[in-house]
């Protein structure tokens, strides 16, 4: 254990954490609002495949990351109709655009780059290594003040504890809920074309692989509050970040298992949300479609 | 009329998706009449298209049923994939300890067994281990959910990654067979394997992996039926699904339901490792799913959560996914992804029909819990 190790143990966890915090903000926007996303592992996918292939062809990342964004809020949208205007249930609608991004992505490099999944390399000039990191930590500050001292974020908590009231006081619950995945679509696909254009330089098959599911662990471990979320974010990277430098690293002759270093923020998530640390408790309408009363 | 109404939505739903896929198809630069005519021409060839999309569609019944119990009683089970694979791995190693000798990938006798029981024994005890352990893995969502108020979809997507980690890792460290290059574990012993179809069916060909499974898939629908309907248990899963307020006032304890129709479900997903163990692939193979758990989820919706819709939608996706591989390879732009395409539209509008119907009530559990 010496200081580079150590230095470079920090520097890697804050890069694991970014694609993990962008995507669990994004989340919380929509959970906030009372609407279920755990969609967000598609967002990221569409977010990271949009971003490269973007990339690839106009030759600026950041024409890349605003096609990631906007693709993003592209898929979010579907969720958001499916969910607001035709009250699907909300967790069915999610895993269809998890399962509708696997194919889309795939579908879309075979047609264009002739490859099964993957788009072409992008040169190391045209990666944005920092900038999505800069802006996920900014997000953290903005979003609690968003969320806790506007009348943006006040509606958007009424619309999510109490759409009842939140309508009867003129708030506009549709209104505010498609704003929220929206949000959280553009802000998936920030995660996502971080992936792409920033950790790497491609878009491979299912690169997100499961990192949409742990941010929506570190939402609930961060009880759906901005700031507990990031340090959520920071501990499940720096697991991974662990499970990474320990990889083929020997402890008394023994290798350490890598599968147990991953599944601690599964475990983790499991045990605040059976209540055995502490309560998390939910927005209240989460999961509930609104209907207007007559 | 009632049967009318029942059919209409998900023949609608499966046409949308076709529609729209059809569009994808266009817009790629390929054909859709001709996609279309490859992916169901193929699928419905005899005996190779028939006997795999048959093949295909096992384990998706055995998904399909987890995923409607589970919704019968109100819960969403998104973790038959995980199920699936602790029950996989478990009914390998009971095959593997119980089953003597075996031939290992280099061509070298060995033997990991404590014993070797006879194929009597070992294969109902095989299939037993199967459901038990799927069972018990869907459980624990229950019971945490039941007694701890923790989100059943929250904790299968969870439970999904340890499964996935923690067969890995037996795997890996524990059953591999020294110096094999792939994440599998050591050949079951021969008395596990069940019989191929192809021992009973003239003219299949002994190519097509379609076995004993896809019957005790047949088998499992009318069981569900049976248990549903029939039982006193089925009954209370269900009133505790339709309304579980009025259960508990009627004195069934919805937290027994709960757990109860977990476990059922879990061991229903569990018995696709049966399929894949005992009757393909005759070893635990890492990562062998093709997301059979999610693709259940359409295939409960699509089915209505009865066991005969479900044969029938069961049958459908394993037919996209059979039809996929020519797709694959016989047209300029099109790959086998499309099937993901389509499924994720199927699901998207019988989600939102659902809705329409104001069927909200199955879903009452989802409001009283946390997440």
């Amino acid at each position: 254990m010496n200081e580079i190790f150590k230095l470079s143990l920090i520097f890697s966890t804050i890069r694991l954490s970014t694609p993990l915090l962008l995507a669990a903000l994004g989340g919380l926007y929509s959970e906030r609002a009372g609407v279920i996303n755990i969609a967000l592992e598609g967002l990221m996918l569409a977010g990271a495949f949009t971003a490269a292939a973007v990339t690839h062809y106009a030759g600026n990342p950041w024409i890349g990351l605003l096609a990631g964004i906007l693709a993003g809020m592209a898929v979010a949208s579907i969720h958001a109709v499916a969910c607001i205007r035709y009250k699907a249930d909300q967790v069915v609608s999610g895993t269809a655009i998890n399962i509708l991004m696997i194919g889309v992505p795939a579908l879309l490099s075979g047609a264009f780059f002739l490859s099964s999944g993957s788009t072409p390399q992008i040169p190391k000039d045209n990666l944005i290594p920092w900038t999505p990191v800069v802006i996920a930590f900014l997000l953290v500050p903005l979003t609690w003040y968003v969320l806790y001292r506007t009348p943006f974020g006040l509606r958007l908590r009424a619309v999510g504890e109490n759409p009842g009231a939140a309508d009867a006081a003129g708030v506009s619950v549709n209104g505010m809920r498609y704003a929220a995945v929206l949000l959280s679509g553009a802000l998936a696909g920030i995660g996502g074309a971080y992936l792409s254009i920033g950790q790497s330089s491609l878009f491979t098959r299912n690169m997100t692989s499961g990192r949409g599911f742990i941010a929506l662990a570190a939402l609930i471990f961060g009880k759906w509050r901005p700031v507990q979320t990031m340090l959520a974010c920071l501990l499940f990277g720096f697991t991974e970040a662990i499970s990474i430098q320990l990889q083929g690293v020997k402890v008394g002759g023994e290798e350490i298992p890598n599968q147990f270093i991953q599944i601690i923020p599964y475990v983790l998530t499991i045990v605040v949300l059976a209540g055995f640390i502490g309560q998390a408790r939910a927005p209240r309408a989460l999961g509930m479609p609104y209907q207007k009363e007559r | 009329m009632k049967l009318l109404r029942e059919l209409l939505f998900p023949l609608v739903a499966v046409a949308a998706a076709f529609v729209v896929g059809g569009i994808v198809v266009l817009l790629i630069g390929d054909d859709p009449i001709y996609t279309y005519k490859l992916l169901i021409g193929s699928a419905l060839s005899w005996p190779d298209g028939i006997g795999r999309t048959l093949f295909y569609a096992t384990p998706l019944i055995f998904t399909g049923l987890a995923v409607a119990v589970a919704f019968r009683c109100g819960l969403l089970n998104i973790g038959a994939e995980g199920q699936l694979y602790v029950a996989a791995f478990a009914t390998a190693w009971v095959s593997i300890k119980l089953g003597g000798t075996v031939v290992d990938v280099f061509g070298t006798p060995v033997n990991y067994s404590w014993a070797s029981l006879p194929a009597v024994l070992l294969v109902p005890l095989a299939i037993l281990t199967a459901i038990v352990v799927g069972g018990a893995w869907g459980a624990i969502a229950g019971y945490l959910k039941a007694y701890f108020g923790a989100h059943e979809v929250i904790t299968t997507i969870m439970l999904n990654f340890i499964a996935v980690a923690l067969v890995s890792y037996f795997t890996q460290y524990h059953y591999k067979v020294p110096g094999d290059p792939i994440l599998q574990t050591a050949p079951i012993g021969a008395a596990a394997h069940i019989p191929r179809l192809s021992a009973f069916i003239p003219g299949l060909p002994e190519s097509i992996p379609l076995n004993v499974a896809f019957i005790l898939a047949l088998l499992a629908c009318a069981l569900v039926y049976v248990f549903l309907w029939r039982t006193k248990w089925g009954y209370e899963i269900r009133a505790t699904g339709a309304n579980p307020t009025a259960a508990e006032y009627g004195g069934i304890s919805i937290r027994k339901q709960i757990v109860l129709a977990m476990a059922v479900s879990g061991g229903l997903a569990g018995m696709v490792g049966v399929n894949e163990v005992l009757g393909y692939h005759h070893r635990y193979y890492d990562s062998f799913s093709e997301n059979y758990g999610f693709t259940g989820i359409a295939v409960a919706l699509l089915g209505r959560n009865h066991p005969v819709g479900i044969i029938f939608s069961a049958l459908l996706f394993g037919m996209l996914q059979r039809g996929a591989i020519p797709v694959d390879a016989f047209t300029e732009h099109v790959s086998k992804d499309l099937v993901q395409v389509l499924q994720a539209i199927v699901i998207l509008f019988v989600a939102a029909e659902a809705a329409f119907r104001g069927s909200f009530g199955r879903f009452g559990l989802l409001k009283r819990s946390k997440v």
